[in-house]
């Protein structure tokens, strides 16, 4: 479905991303982990299309979209939904007119059946009634949650997380991922998440890559990771000071 | 002495200036980042969908709002115009010269006064503003969920902005144009008591269509030079707080110094008349 082929970016001399090889398939949930400023965003945010690589190839469906006009890219990133880190709402729109925006850009719906789709896709996310609020009178938990109901309100069949239990507490952390795992049963979507959240990894991955040092150097089932014998990947999923990785 | 002179140019000293390339160099690219901003914005003007419910709120923005200003801004333009035009011919024409101060007033205010005063003012209110807003949807990712849903950045926020400042500065202009020529004439007829009918007779015979009109063309071109240099400030804003705090600004600054370069070319190269 997504493959992601030699990507290299740089932003001036940091050399962020240095040569990522990857790919999701249908209905599969791919976890990124790796520290914060390694480039898991960066990462995010050329799978679907907002940077352009200096090197190498993102491949939707076999159409490689790095190198697409904006109108063509958005064809293609009609199929990608995205929750953004800080959840990314737009402070001047209700939250109904933000779950409702990409359904009025990218489906031909009537003004009924989008309110309708809004009052379902909040429903989904277990939201019901806060349609007229503004971004501003609701908790972060509820922003992520508005924001995933914007994410999949015009169906896509790919979701991408960029670290969706950032800056919530553990128990709207894990109902964060409940929801993702819901939405991967029910949506039958593919999943991409970034995180350094090793509980949220472990419960709803299906494979787990390794970001570090620009690259991906363990990609694995949860079990694979947690035995890897890679010294880096243990350091990180255990969370200590001590070991090779030092630029913390 | 001159060892001490060296010392001062010496770029271990000094470690903030770089060399004059460096800021050639610098220049250049912010020029080619407004010159493709214009052409995108351009480009993207004649494509569906047009974001109408923006343009119209725009309108409102940067007209109705800032209607107060203005109207503040061109009644003491005119009333001081008005006075120094009366002290002009008072002393160095004769007394009953002042009724000619008329069409000077409405040329000076309707060819150069007003236009800049309602470009400084909108730069100042509705250009920062832009850039703050923009910015602050960058840095909170606002503008990558735009483009992930589906709205191209440059049609949704920066083609409508334009528009409306396109369509709503020559607006403000001529709202200016009317407040400050009926305060130079208030100055003058009522205040100072010149003839009322030779200030409206010598107003009307020596004013033509063609100096309000090139007044309008000035103020749509620093229309579109606030609404790009706001826009571009604000898509360009990275650093939390204190980067849109510099880029709102930097937008008043560029507006301002472009919308007093640009009328001088402006005024060199628009016909004195018709």
């Amino acid at each position: 479905m997504i493959r992601v082929v030699d990507l290299h970016k740089s932003f001036g001399h940091n050399k962020v991303l240095q040569g990522i090889n990857l790919r999701l398939k249908h209905g599969e949930t791919l976890v990124i982990i790796g520290q914060s400023g390694c480039g898991k965003s960066v990462l995010l945010k050329h799978i679907i299309g907002l940077l352009k690589p200096d090197k190498g190839k993102v491949l939707v469906d076999g159409v490689d979209i790095t190198n697409l006009k904006t109108d063509e890219l958005h064809r293609i990133t009609r199929r990608f939904g995205m929750l953004f880190q800080g959840s990314a709402l737009f402070d001047s729109m209700t939250v109904g007119q933000n779950v409702s925006f990409g359904l009025e850009r990218y489906t031909e719906f009537s003004p009924e059946e989008i309110k309708e789709l809004v009052k379902e896709s909040l429903a989904k996310v277990g939201l019901i009634g806060i349609e007229n609020l503004m971004p501003y009178e609701l908790s972060g938990g509820m922003k992520k949650r508005v924001g995933l109901a914007r994410a999949i309100a015009y169906r896509p069949d790919i979701i991408l997380y960029d670290e969706p239990s950032t800056g919530i507490d553990p128990i709207r952390a894990d109902a964060i991922n409940d929801l993702v795992i819901r939405m991967k049963q029910e949506l039958k979507v593919a999943t991409i998440i970034i995180t350094h959240d090793m509980v949220s990894a472990y419960k709803v991955a299906d494979r787990i890559g390794m970001l570090y040092a620009g690259q991906i150097i363990e990609m694995g089932s949860p079990e694979q990771i947690k035995n890897s014998e890679n010294q880096v990947v243990q350091q990180f999923i255990h969370g200590r000071a001590e070991g090779p990785i030092k630029n913390w | 002495m001159l060892t001490w002179s060296f010392n001062l140019l010496n770029p271990k000293m000094f470690p903030i200036a770089k060399s004059p390339l460096f800021y050639i160099n610098a220049f250049l690219q912010e020029v080619g980042e407004v010159g493709l901003l214009f052409f995108h914005t351009f480009r993207n003007l004649f494509k569906k969908p047009w974001e109408k419910r923006i343009f119209i709120q725009q309108l409102e923005e940067i007209g109705v709002r800032s209607l107060p200003v203005v109207s503040l801004t061109a009644a003491f333009g005119g009333l001081v115009f008005g006075l120094q035009t009366y002290v002009g011919f008072h002393r160095y024409i004769g007394p009953g010269s002042e009724t000619y101060g008329g069409p000077i007033i409405s040329l000076g205010l309707s060819k150069e006064l007003i236009p800049i005063l309602v470009g400084l003012m909108v730069s100042g209110r509705v250009g920062s503003a832009m850039a703050a807003e923009i910015g602050t949807m960058k840095i909170t990712e606002q503008i990558d969920a735009l483009f992930s849903l589906g709205a191209d950045p440059t049609r949704y926020l920066v083609v409508p902005r334009t528009l409306a400042s396109l369509v709503m500065l020559p607006c403000l202009t001529i709202y200016g144009d009317i407040i400050g020529m009926g305060a130079g004439f208030f100055y003058n007829v009522y205040l100072m008591g010149v003839n009322r009918v030779l200030y409206i007779r010598n107003t009307l015979l020596y004013m033509e269509l063609w100096d309000i009109m090139s007044g309008l063309i000035k103020s749509a071109v620093f229309g579109v030079i606030i609404a790009l240099i706001g826009c571009w400030q604000g898509l360009k804003t990275e650093g939390g707080a204190e980067g849109v705090g510099r880029a709102t600004t930097r937008t008043v600054v560029i507006a301002s110094i472009l919308i007093l370069i640009v009328n001088f070319f402006l005024s060199k190269a628009l016909p004195a008349d018709l």
